[in-house]
């Protein structure tokens, strides 16, 4: 930088052109003031209002320890997240092993059946799911009817109906990151374990297993982190049973207008999400985790 | 053909591999004898590395058979046939270190965690890679991965080692000097090598045997300087060494030696040994080889041309010297001792000893 005058940018930009960190600032700049109107003030202010609301101090906070529902509904949270972040994994492993040990012509086919649900509303695919799942949906009645069962079965409002659906919706998030680190895997080391004596589980198990490592940690961190703070499934397929945390926070502030308990829920959400991401950040690469991908 | 020089331990019978139309192998046969380094060679496409996969499990035959000592393996799997193979790039895992990727063949055998740890000690000893033990293979020099990478295919004591184009991936120098290293390797442990490669200076100078396939197909097998000095067909005499070929007409025959006329230059030709005389009047193709030809001053030899073209090579010049009658002879000759001047335009004299035209089986 030789010279710095004051001229709006646009002003200078017309007299004699802007610098190239001139340029990078002015079009970072509209992105930069929304996010910080929009995005990080009202943070700030959630922020302020669970230390105020209804009274100054660690009131609402005193809440984690004290409130029965609130801990059950942080302990429903992260075990649905968990339980569908392993689902995802073993079948989004399954998935992306069979495309990229599928035949040519096939991989296509399959890699849009897996983008596919991405241009479907989650909101659709949730109810999708109520109209399979529900006491005389589409699974129970036609069990009924072939005779297996002679009452239907619950398969939502609780927490089976939740993970089921959650999965299918996370599953594609599962599946991107693992496909893009097991494209860079070379076939030659799996012959080359093969040509040294081991079986194929063997080679699968020793060799390729242990490249894919950065695959799954970075698809468990993505599907982990979004499905704890995950609404519309959990909402639709938990019926008010299966309270997660982020219907919890709505239900809080929506009917019963405790703003300052939903604020505390929204940045224990926020805080625990951070911990889970820096406890990752110590296995995965996160920047080529989250942004890199396929 | 050569002789079989020791014991075979490995045959290929009609081997047939074909991908669509193209027949990658189209019936070959082979013995490979215990203890032999033997070569593959032949220009990509000739089916080289496809043989080899077949050997090592990798590629499934359409037709034919392959023995180890007797034990039929034509469908047995890779893990199941105990050869070590070093693979082109080397394929060293890259989650483990040097010493683990040395032991994973151990590991797999279930060998003892003491006779592991003393055999991968041997093993980077061998390859003079000991203080490499714990890096990690993307820590490593190209030269270096191809050590390991032979260390871990003969950790396991393999009764064959298979090796696709290990070099070529390395710098001239550094290819020269393991060149030494692993004909030096293959005489101090005795395991059967079996090397593909598509450089022949690599194959002529580790081989005991050298194989030259074409299309699917062998050419010739032979030992180097056997193949060097009686190559059998066009593709042969070219592809190993460079040669000059004349269109001939053979008049007559004997004692080894064939009296052929190339337009109307008549010439001494070499027979192989065991071949049956030609008959008189048949046309043939003779090959020559560059550095049989020598030049001198006008006058001195036979023929008589004119230098077209030549290049300075530091310890060997190459000329094309054109004569009305042969057409362009491209002649190699050593730079110490050259008695003439080597100039475009130049008129020369030009000749060679009845021995070095060869006569070649294809026309």
């Amino acid at each position: 930088m030789t010279t710095t005058t004051i001229d709006p940018p646009a002003a200078a930009a017309a007299r004699r052109g802007l610098s190239d960190r001139g340029w990078y600032w002015l079009f970072v700049a509209p992105a930069l003031i929304a996010m910080v109107v929009f995005y990080i003030w009202p943070l700030v202010q959630i922020f302020g209002i669970s230390f105020t609301e209804p009274e100054f101090g660690l009131g609402n906070y005193a809440a984690l320890v004290e409130s029965r529902p609130i801990q059950t509904s942080l302990v429903i949270t992260f075990r649905v997240a968990a339980v569908t972040t392993l689902l995802c994994l073993v079948l989004g492993y399954m998935v992306s092993y069979a495309i990229y040990n599928a035949q040519h012509r096939m991989v296509g086919v399959m890699l849009a059946l897996v983008l596919l649900p991405f241009w479907i509303s989650v909101l659709i695919r949730s109810f999708a799911w109520i109209v399979l799942l529900g006491r005389s949906g589409v699974v129970n009645d036609s069990l009924i009817a072939l005779g297996l069962i002679e009452k239907p079965i619950a398969m939502m409002h609780n927490e089976f109906g939740v993970v089921l659906a959650m999965v299918h919706v996370m599953l594609p998030f599962a599946v991107l990151p693992m496909m893009a680190n097991m494209k860079g895997i070379n076939r030659a080391y799996v012959d080359a374990a093969r040509g040294l004596g081991a079986s194929e589980f063997g080679a699968f198990w020793h060799v390729y297993l242990p490249q894919t490592k950065p695959g799954i940690l970075s698809a468990a961190l993505l599907v982990f982190v979004l499905s704890l703070g995950f609404y519309i499934t959990p909402a639709l397929l938990g019926g008010g049973r299966v309270l997660m945390i982020s219907e919890y926070i709505t239900y809080q502030i929506q009917e019963l207008l405790r703003w300052g308990v939903g604020s505390m829920l929204s940045v224990t959400l926020l805080v625990m999400t951070a911990v889970v991401i820096l406890a990752a950040a110590r296995f995965v690469n996160l920047r080529k985790a989250l942004l890199e991908r396929g | 053909m050569s002789e079989m020089p020791i014991q075979p331990l490995l045959h290929v019978r009609e081997a047939t591999k074909r991908y669509g139309e193209v027949r990658a192998l189209d019936g070959v046969s082979l013995e490979i004898g215990d203890g032999e380094f033997l070569t593959l060679l032949g220009p990509s496409g000739s089916g080289k590395t496809t043989l080899l996969t077949a050997i090592a499990g990798f590629t499934e035959l359409d037709a034919g058979s392959l023995t180890l000592g007797g034990t039929e393996i034509t469908q047995m799997p890779p893990d199941k046939r105990d050869f070590g193979m070093v693979f082109q790039g080397y394929a060293l895992f890259p989650t483990m270190t040097v010493a683990k990727n040395i032991a994973f063949p151990l590991k797999i055998r279930k060998w003892s965690r003491a006779d592991i740890d003393r055999r991968v000690k041997e093993c980077l000893a061998l390859v003079q890679m000991e203080d490499y033990a714990e890096r990690m293979p993307s820590q490593l020099s190209g030269g270096q991965q191809q050590r390991v990478a032979l260390a871990r295919a003969l950790s396991f004591h393999p009764k064959v080692l298979l090796l696709d184009e290990p070099l070529s991936a390395l710098d001239k120098k550094l290819r020269a000097d393991l060149q030494w290293e692993l004909k030096d390797l293959h005489r101090k442990i005795g395991v059967t090598f079996i090397y593909v490669t598509h450089d022949q200076e690599e194959a002529l100078s580790m081989s005991d045997r050298i194989v030259i396939l074409e299309s699917g197909r062998i050419q010739q097998i032979g030992e180097p300087d056997e193949l060097y000095a009686h190559p059998r067909t066009s593709f042969v005499a070219d592809f190993l060494g460079k040669s000059n070929f004349f269109e001939v007409t053979v008049r007559g025959a004997g004692a080894g030696q064939v009296t052929c006329t190339a337009g109307e230059v008549e010439m001494q030709v070499q027979q192989r040994n065991g071949a049956a005389a030609p008959a008189a009047g048949r046309t043939a193709r003779v090959a020559l080889r560059p550095e049989r030809v020598r030049l001198g001053p006008c006058g001195s030899e036979r023929f008589s041309g004119t230098i077209r073209q030549h290049s300075y090579l530091g310890e060997r010049s190459q000329v094309i010297v054109e004569n009305e009658a042969l057409g362009r002879v491209l002649v190699s000759c050593p730079t110490w001792k050259s008695q003439v001047e080597l100039r475009q335009g130049q008129p020369i004299s030009f000749g060679w000893d009845d021995d070095a035209p060869i006569l070649l089986d294809d026309a």
